[in-house]
């Protein structure tokens, strides 16, 4: 029997997703716009077996994901603006650790307290270089609620595949949004469990990778008993003082993800194939771009919409060869210019870069995008 | 071969440990693993965890699963290990330091929630990875390279704080008593609920050479003569107690685990279906 | 008075034994030895009087460094 078509909130389908991909730990704190997150997890994990807890502050929801995922369950935690910033230093610990894990934030407008309940673009330089030094990322930006419910299932699906922290980047609108939504069957949904250790517990070494640089993940109290540090580590998990263990290290957990970018990266494009101007967004202002797009295609004007739905890695080959098709690209964003730096630096000689911004609070509409477009022609 | 103690608990591969020459980690860490042995504990279903810090590094010379996290975040990476996987005994191992400053929120959550998790904090008075600031256990008056003239902030008693807190079994001993540390470790192992264990240590290099306490002999001398055990205090006037500090057990009162609480809720749920 | 090299490093006395390459020279089993079996030379560890030792343990409680302890049956007791 197929599932009815449900009314609901971007952050509930979030926790479907979750549900579904499998979820079964949940550690967070209380913070708008991202509360519904905590509440329905709270609510429904129980039911399935699983175990949601409430910490005394954001660095420790997101240390309790973590410890929670070294026992072999998937694990998530959601957080907004300033809750994103302390969790950091463990979202470093989880990158080079190798945790799987997913971090939903949920973006409102900063710096600091800011806009608690207003929508905002500002985390995108955030959720990329957001802990001290070098790491992989993965980022997932959907644009409406049931691509939430997608793109949360991808990103456990990702976090256990690549062994790593995963973060889905909301914004207020997406998370509050209500839109009718037809959730998948079971059976549709394809699910991704971590790779676990084949040999026997002496021969195992944590942190040795297979072709695809991904070491297998024993379970905590399964009898593979072995050392997990932030600190840099050889093979076995043990620290090393080694310059070359170091670059070794580093290096692997960048090119885990510079490897399998292919696998990683998703966008959507609409009228690109005629068009004359571009325009570059994503989540709810990717919704806003669509409108204008439409009403000045309806004017004749070629124009197109460019929408990453990984943000980072960003879609670089492909934003580079639109690049050289157009006239100019528009890069509307609620922030005074974050993923707009990406674009002008693959493409400052290639093309014209414009951009739409705003950090009032309030979206941008359709009108402000339009008005751009028929500027820049 | 080293001892029997030492061969089965621990990652021999890796020793001697990286402190200093008399640093009462090391005992401390041995009581630990006797503790363990007597309660007769799987190593594999064992998780150890730890923050940053001197103390801290003990985890990784321990044959268990073995958890070296972020710094005064032990206690929260353990709660989320305990709670996804009740099975498993988790230890925190952690420091004055990480405990009770960077992670002192933590500590008193995790006292609050009585969740069963058992705590030993390594209690050297002072900042000894980062060469010797004053901590929150370091006495009011000593020194330490960021108190060049003597540390004006009150110090913590923390097994008194973690009591406060709601952990249902708090105790402490020192270095020196080592045997008594083993026996309180193992009591607070037998708890179902929130266990902490004051181990007072000795930092000769910082703390010691600072307050001009002598060296290590001196430093374990001193903490013999003036811990009173908690039962023979009870019998002494505030005189003899002047200057002495306690040791022994200070609240041994189970109460439910944070961990079963929630299982009710996973079975009363699944019979409602 | 029998010696013998059992590891690398490592001296056994029978009812003791010593691994001078894990002792860090601190003295705390010097210091605490009821019967004063041990000294430290060289910033090591070493047995004066073997004859002494009753075996109580008090140095392998005390060592930090897992650097000393008691042999034969009472090493398995500890255990």
């Amino acid at each position: 029997m197929k599932k009815e078509p449900r009314l609901m909130q971007g952050n509930e389908a979030c926790v479907e997703g979750a549900i579904a991909a499998g979820m079964r730990f949940y550690a967070g704190y209380p913070i708008t716009p991202s509360t519904e997150i905590a509440e329905l997890s709270a609510e429904k994990l129980p039911y399935v077996g699983g175990r949601f807890i409430q910490m005394e502050d954001e660095i420790a929801g997101m240390a309790a994901t973590i410890g929670a995922a070294l026992t072999g369950v998937k694990c998530m935690t959601a957080t907004s603006g300033p809750g994103f910033s302390l969790k950091q230093e463990n979202i470093g610990y989880a990158a080079i650790a190798e945790i799987p894990c997913v971090i939903v934030d949920v973006q409102r407008g900063g710096p600091s307290t800011g806009q608690p309940t207003c929508p905002s673009q500002g985390d995108v330089m955030q959720a990329k270089w957001g802990t001290h030094g070098d790491h992989p990322v993965i980022a997932l930006t959907p644009s409406s609620v049931k691509e939430t419910f997608d793109l949360t299932v991808r990103c456990f699906n990702l976090a256990e595949k690549y062994r790593m922290p995963v973060i889905l980047l909301l914004d207020e609108v997406i998370g509050h949004m209500r839109e009718k939504v037809q959730l998948p069957e079971a059976s549709e949904i394809e699910i991704i469990d971590r790779k676990r250790p084949a040999c026997s517990s002496e021969e195992y070494l944590p942190f040795k990778p297979e072709e695809d640089l991904v070491p297998p993940m024993a379970d905590f109290g399964t009898g593979y008993r072995y050392h997990v540090t932030g600190l840099v580590h050889d093979e076995t998990g043990f620290p090393s003082n080694s310059t070359k263990v170091a670059d070794k290290l580093i290096r692997r957990l960048v090119d885990k993800i510079e490897m399998h970018k292919d696998d990683i990266i998703q966008w959507e494009e609409e009228n690109t194939e005629d068009a004359e101007i571009i325009i570059l967004s994503y989540g709810c202002v990717a919704r806003a771009a669509r409108t204008a797009m439409k009403a000045l295609r309806e004017k004749g004007v070629k124009v197109g919409l460019f929408r990453p739905i990984t943000i980072w890695p960003f879609p670089e080959e492909r934003v580079l060869e639109l690049a050289g098709k157009v006239k100019s690209i528009i890069v509307a964003e609620m922030n005074l210019g974050q993923l707009v730096l990406e674009v002008e630096r693959l493409c400052n000689n290639i093309t014209k870069i414009d951009r739409v911004n705003k950090v009032s609070g309030e979206i941008i509409y359709p009108e402000e995008i339009a008005a751009k477009v028929e500027e820049v022609l | 071969m080293p001892s029997t103690l030492v061969e089965k608990y621990f990652r021999t591969e890796k020793l001697p440990q990286i402190w200093c020459p008399g640093c009462g980690h090391g005992i401390i860490t041995r009581s630990i693993a006797s503790a363990i042995d007597q309660s007769g504990l799987d190593k594999d279903k064992v998780c150890i965890v730890s923050g940053i810090g001197c103390s801290s590094r003990a985890p990784g010379y321990m044959d268990f699963n073995t958890l070296h996290t972020t710094h005064g975040r032990a206690l929260a990476f353990a709660t989320g290990i305990k709670l996804a996987n009740p099975e498993i005994k988790v230890i925190v191992i952690t420091g004055d330091g990480d405990a009770t400053a960077i992670g002192g929120n933590h500590l008193i959550h995790a006292c609050r929630r009585n969740i069963g998790i058992t705590t030993i904090v390594y209690n050297n008075n002072i900042y000894g990875m980062t060469g010797g600031q004053y901590s929150p256990t370091t006495p009011k008056g000593d020194k330490g390279t960021t108190a060049p003239f003597g540390n004006i902030d009150k110090s913590f008693d923390i097994c008194s704080l973690a009591s406060a807190a709601g952990a249902t079994y708090t105790a402490r001993a020192t270095a020196y008593h080592a045997n008594l540390l083993t026996t309180l470790v193992k009591n607070a192992l037998a708890n179902d609920g929130f266990s902490l264990v004051e181990a007072v240590s000795a930092c000769p290099t910082y703390y010691g050479r600072k307050n001009k306490k002598g060296n290590a002999v001196e430093m374990m001398e001193w903490q013999k003569n003036n811990a009173v055990n908690v039962a023979a205090a009870s019998k002494m006037t505030q005189e003899q107690l002047e200057g002495k500090f306690l040791i022994g057990e200070f609240k041994n009162k189970p109460e439910p685990e944070y961990t079963s609480e929630y299982q009710k809720i996973i079975d009363k749920l699944a019979k409602g279906r | 008075m029998e010696i013998k090299d059992v590891r690398a490093g490592e001296v056994s006395y029978e009812k003791l034994i010593i691994n001078p390459s894990w002792c860090k020279g601190c003295g705390i089993c010097v210091a605490f030895c009821p019967k004063k079996v041990l000294s430290i030379e060289n910033e090591k560890i070493v047995v004066n009087d073997i004859e002494k030792c009753i075996q109580c343990g008090m140095c392998e409680l005390r060592c930090p460094d897992f650097a000393i302890y008691v042999g034969g049956k009472n090493n398995e007791k500890r255990a």
